[in-house]
């Protein structure tokens, strides 16, 4: 589905993605994860578009981006960002939407069967139907990143990309979002890129993870590989216990107090 | 959704009732009173009387058709702009386009050249500074020089800059002078030529046609450029020709009939209170509207002190500046 050859990406000077390589395939429930500032968000944004490659390509089933139109590239993949206000007072169903723009033309005015459709299957999808008629502002915080996956799934991408959809919400939020996202994976086949702060959540969630350093790929394998203490130490400068989920027998990682040292430059 | 549909053509018809009904009291107000029944003879039924035919289609009529062009223009620059932008403050003049098309009047008034091609002189200038400042802003977008804070920021100094140079030609050129700059600065309706009129009610409707194929992607961008991007929209591209779309909206304005200032930041405000956020039908809601306002403005100009005719940009201030405060404490006490 995804392929990324040698990226890198900079910003003004610093290179803040050095030659990632990396292959996300169709159904995959790929977490991204990595200290703050070591280049997750901007592996997003290479991804759409939003910021120029330095080097190296992405490819999207074989095609590389910038041979897609920005408007084909939306129709098949969506983005839902950390949380954040809205400047605009709007109702959730006209949020959800927006997500249909991709798929109208310029001269069509007003929504299609299709387009009701596809924003109907993707709040009822997401749990909002009966918030369709509420203002988006007047949603609590984990309602209204509900409504920004729905606006996501409205645009029937066949890839997710997500940045830390989950901060900012309390654990049952979290576990709401992301079971969705679970679902929507295994049951709508769709591919999903998530960026996770939580290691906890990445470790449960996720097939795969991609631990970013420096901007740098530091690990890529199944959470069992990526979450040993030695590599969380290294790479977060912290000491933690790493034991395994009675449940899932997934890695679960604490973190010991008085123990974090500054990095060494 | 039928229910949307239906809702915005009735906002679309109660708009253009309101615009009749205030043309055809502008039409019958002056100082040569004139019956709304009398207008529609008129009109419909060729000229009665010759000098009644005059004043209504040489000097009242043009008067109008030029106030729902500039008020359509300048609201509708106000609307695409805070939308570029998302900042509910910016306005069509916001981008120094004003400041640029007046320094151009005073420098052609100053050195003598306003006789240089007839009555089409002054917007001459005008048009002449307002182009060389969206000449300027283009050029720093198309660099990469100016983001659109950048471009906030250099608008509102070419404003300072302008200003400042307008106020040193005005305090040494001669007293006639001083008096043509002042109420080109004021603005004023008063043009009877019917070129300008045509002119600029045909560049006010293609400009709302061009907005229009912009509408879904003024949508998603007041979601923020990033998601915008996401959601498709060829953002750089988009930013470009509507920033081109409202400077030259404004610059035509402002060249035709001066700085009537407040028309383009009051009403997107107040339509979008009426209306909601979509463009699709926010768009069409505030040309009527700016061109409503502008008509009514004009209208009380006119007449509210006769025979003495107040400059329109000042009663557009008063009367929107009170009506501004008036519905945000409003909006205020209903939270």
């Amino acid at each position: 589905m995804l392929d990324l050859r040698h990226v890198s990406c900079r910003y003004d000077d610093r290179l803040v993605l050095k030659d990632i390589n990396v292959r996300v395939e169709d159904g995959g429930l790929v977490g991204v994860i990595g200290p703050n500032g070591s280049g997750k968000t901007t592996l997003i944004r290479a991804v759409t578009r939003a910021i120029e490659l330095a080097e190296g390509e992405v490819l999207l089933k074989g095609r590389p981006l910038a041979a897609l139109g920005f408007k084909e590239l939306a129709r098949q993949v969506a983005v839902v960002g950390r949380l954040y206000d809205l400047d605009v007072r709007m109702r959730v169903e006209d949020l959800v939407l927006l997500g249909r723009i991709p798929h109208r033309g310029r001269f069509r005015l007003m929504e299609r069967r299709s387009d009701l459709d596809a924003a109907h299957e993707a709040m009822e999808l997401t749990g909002i139907l009966d918030l369709r008629s509420r203002f988006v502002d007047s949603l609590s915080s984990g309602e209204r990143q509900l409504a920004f996956i729905a606006r996501a799934l409205a645009q029937e991408p066949q890839l997710l990309l997500l940045d830390e959809p989950t901060s900012h919400l309390d654990i049952g939020h979290q576990a709401r979002v992301l079971d969705l996202i679970r679902r929507l994976n295994k049951v709508k086949g769709l591919t999903v890129l998530v960026v996770l702060h939580d290691l906890n959540l990445a470790s449960q969630y996720c097939e795969r993870l991609l631990l970013l350093s420096n901007g740098a790929l530091f690990r890529d394998g199944t959470p069992e590989d990526v979450l040993t203490y030695r590599t969380i130490e290294e790479v977060y400068h912290t000491a933690v216990v790493v034991t395994k989920s009675p449940v899932s027998s997934r890695p679960g990682v604490f973190l010991i107090p008085d123990t974090a040292r500054v990095k060494e430059t | 959704m039928e229910n949307r549909l239906f809702k915005w053509l009735t906002i679309l018809l109660v708009l253009i009732a309101i615009l009749l009904a205030v043309s055809a009291l502008s039409l019958s107000l002056g100082p040569a009173g004139m019956h709304v029944a009398r207008i529609a003879r008129l009109i419909f039924g060729g000229p009665g009387s010759a000098t009644e035919y005059a004043i209504l289609f040489d000097i009242r009529l043009p008067r109008i058709l030029l106030g729902l062009a500039i008020g359509g223009a300048l609201a509708l620059s106000g609307v695409v702009l805070q939308a570029l932008f998302r900042n509910p403050l910016v306005e069509p003049y916001t981008l120094g386009i004003s400041g640029g098309a007046a320094l151009g009047v005073s420098i052609g008034t100053v050195l003598g050249l306003t006789g240089l091609v007839g009555v089409y002189s002054l917007p001459a200038f005008g048009f002449l500074g307002a182009a060389c400042v969206i000449a300027f802003l283009s050029t720093g977008m198309n660099r990469s020089v100016l983001n659109l804070q950048g471009l906030l920021l250099a608008g509102v100094m070419i404003s300072f800059i302008s200003s400042s140079a307008v106020l040193l030609i005005m305090s040494i050129s001669r007293v006639e002078d001083l008096h043509g700059i002042l109420f080109w600065i004021i603005g004023s309706l008063g043009e009877t030529d019917w070129l300008p009129v045509k002119v600029s009610l045909i560049a006010a409707l293609l400009g709302l046609a061009i907005a229009y194929l912009f509408c879904f992607d003024l949508n998603a961008l007041s979601l923020g450029e990033e998601d915008a991007l996401h959601l498709g929209v060829n953002v750089e591209r988009t930013k470009r020709a509507l920033l081109l779309l409202a400077s030259v909206l404004t610059g035509l304005s402002v060249s035709l009939v001066g700085a009537i200032g407040f028309v383009g930041l009051v009403v997107p405000h107040f339509v979008r209170m009426l209306v909601g956020t979509d463009h699709r039908i926010l768009l069409v809601s505030s040309f009527i509207s700016g061109g409503i306002f502008l008509i009514f403005c004009d209208a009380v100009a006119k007449n509210v002190a006769q025979p003495l005719e107040l400059p329109v940009g000042v009663v557009t201030g008063l009367v929107g500046g009170v009506l501004f405060i008036y519905a945000m404490m409003r909006k205020a006490k209903g939270r």
